[in-house]
């Protein structure tokens, strides 16, 4: 069974330590962490801003990043490519088939997620909080550390669902970081390649291994939430 | 206040993850390369050899022929390793290329299911090969990706005068791996490079059906960048590479690769 072989490949992988594969794991664990951090540094201000501000437009603001959460990586990809290729504007910066580039590109494929989910947050706590801190007389703008604050722990998920997607994505790091060995493969790239070369069962060893990845990093956010909470209360 | 010194730690340490990797360009070039040529393996085998004898660093990109001399046309790789000649010798014509240098072949394939419908099996001709899985509309499982492996094939319906379409003619855009994959599943005849095929563990039904055909001929070119046309080429060290594949050691260390005792390229630098 290929199953079988799988589950035995992954295991085999990890008791071993193999160097090259704790390289994938990390550049795997730098790309996906920095974008993240990235994306929530520019998705968390800008969605509870989107949220509390009024402007012209401001409806076709929020449909136009809804409809990016589902920008297809392979499109983010291609669209930093262009930018990043020698010939193309950001060329002289020389970051074409490098981590940076791929950090670029899950960000900006995941910062839009950041910025809907974040809204759609602090839409609910506003209405909750909106007449208390108006009487302190504070503007809606300036609420905006207050409210990311205090939806901290429901800020988690948003910030957890972001990372998933960048911890799952293929497309957007395979054509801007080119999947060369020992610098810029990574877990799903390197899923991809041995599918390709036909090594089903290393290929699905990979796979548990990054869903194991996966679930750790989930835990451990989930456990300092459940945590701080408790100190909250 | 507190949440502008978080804010600004966040960004100093975004800032500082981005642009760990500050290594000078130096001493470092990109090949743009075929899935070929990667799947097998050779590059594990060739690559550090040359690195611990020249220090220089190489990173590859494994893309089809076409998306790699695009690669190389926008300036993006300092080396093209490829195997299209056609192809190749354009490049060089249109001013992207230097030089195109021979470094070594192998061979085209046909495989397809045992069972082997269009009955083709210890066939040396290509083009009657392909005229019978034609006739019999039999499922063929083409790269359609402007591979290589995917020109060869288009050159071989072109000889037999067919035009293929049709259910049974499938394009699958995918790499000589996934595309063998999908054979595999079909089941379905293709055309392969021997490299890949060698190296390939998920054969399932399929077999080698045709070989030795002149036409099959699989020859791998090498080509530096034009630095005069992108000014970013690292010249120097992606000729020293170059020079390398075909020197006496470059061609041993080539023939010296081998996946279960098959030698899977045939070093033939002039």
């Amino acid at each position: 069974m290929d199953g079988d072989n799988a589950f035995l490949t992954a295991f085999h992988l990890i008791l071993s330590g193999d160097p090259a594969l704790a390289q994938i794991v990390a550049l795997s664990l730098r790309v996906t962490l920095t974008a993240v951090l990235v994306s929530c540094l520019i998705g968390l201000p800008l969605g509870a801003a989107l949220s509390l501000a009024r402007f012209p437009g401001r409806g076709a603001v929020i449909v136009v990043f809804n409809a990016l959460m589902g920008l297809p990586p392979v499109v983010a990809g291609l669209i930093v490519y262009l930018a990043l290729s020698n010939t193309g504007p950001l060329g002289f910066l020389k970051l074409l088939f490098t981590p940076t580039a791929m950090i670029i590109a899950q960000s900006l494929l995941i910062t839009p997620i950041i910025i809907s989910l974040t809204r759609s947050v602090i839409d609910e706590l506003w209405s909750e909080y909106e007449e208390q801190l108006r009487s302190l007389g504070s503007s809606a703008l300036r609420a905006i550390p207050t409210l990311l604050w205090d939806g901290r722990f429901s800020l988690v998920t948003v910030i957890l669902a972001g990372l998933g997607r960048a911890m799952a994505e293929v497309g957007a790091v395979l054509i801007v970081g080119g999947n060369i060995a020992g610098y810029t493969r990574t877990m799903t790239t390197a899923i991809a390649l041995e599918t390709a070369k036909g090594d089903l069962a290393l290929a699905l060893g990979l796979g548990i291994i990054l869903l194991l990845l996966t679930l750790v990093l989930n835990a451990g956010a989930f456990l300092s939430s459940r945590i701080a909470q408790r100190q909250a209360a | 206040m507190n949440t502008v010194k978080t804010l600004f730690s966040a960004t100093a340490l975004a800032a500082a993850l981005m642009a760990l990797p500050a290594t000078a360009q130096d001493d470092v070039i990109t090949v743009a390369s075929t899935t070929s040529t990667e799947n097998s393996g050779l590059f594990d085998h060739l690559l550090p050899l040359f690195e611990e004898e020249t220090g220089i660093e190489v990173r590859v990109i494994a893309q089809g022929t076409g998306q790699a001399l695009e690669t190389g046309r926008r300036g993006d790789a300092d080396v093209v390793f490829v195997h299209a000649k056609p192809a190749e010798e354009k490049f060089v014509a249109d001013g992207y290329g230097v030089a195109r240098v021979e470094v070594m072949y192998n061979d085209f394939i046909i495989v397809g299911p045992a069972k082997d419908p269009a009955d083709i099996a210890g066939g040396a001709d290509a083009v009657d090969a392909f005229t019978s899985i034609a006739e019999t509309e039999s499922a063929f499982a083409s790269r359609g990706d402007e591979s290589g492996t995917n020109k060869k094939e288009r050159a071989i319906w072109e000889e037999a005068g067919i035009e293929p379409s049709g259910s049974w003619y499938r394009e699958l855009g995918q790499g000589m791996g996934p595309t063998l994959n999908t054979a595999a599943q079909m089941p379905a005849y293709s055309l392969a490079d021997r490299g890949t095929w060698i190296s390939f563990e998920n054969r399932g039904d399929l077999e080698i059906l045709v070989e030795g055909d002149n036409r099959l001929f699989n020859q791998y070119g090498v080509i530096l960048v034009d630095p005069e046309r992108h000014e970013n080429v690292n010249a120097e060290d992606g000729q020293a590479f170059i020079d390398w594949l075909v020197s006496d050691v470059g061609q041993q260390a080539i023939a010296d690769y081998k996946l279960g005792g098959e030698q899977l390229f045939m070093p033939n630098a002039k």
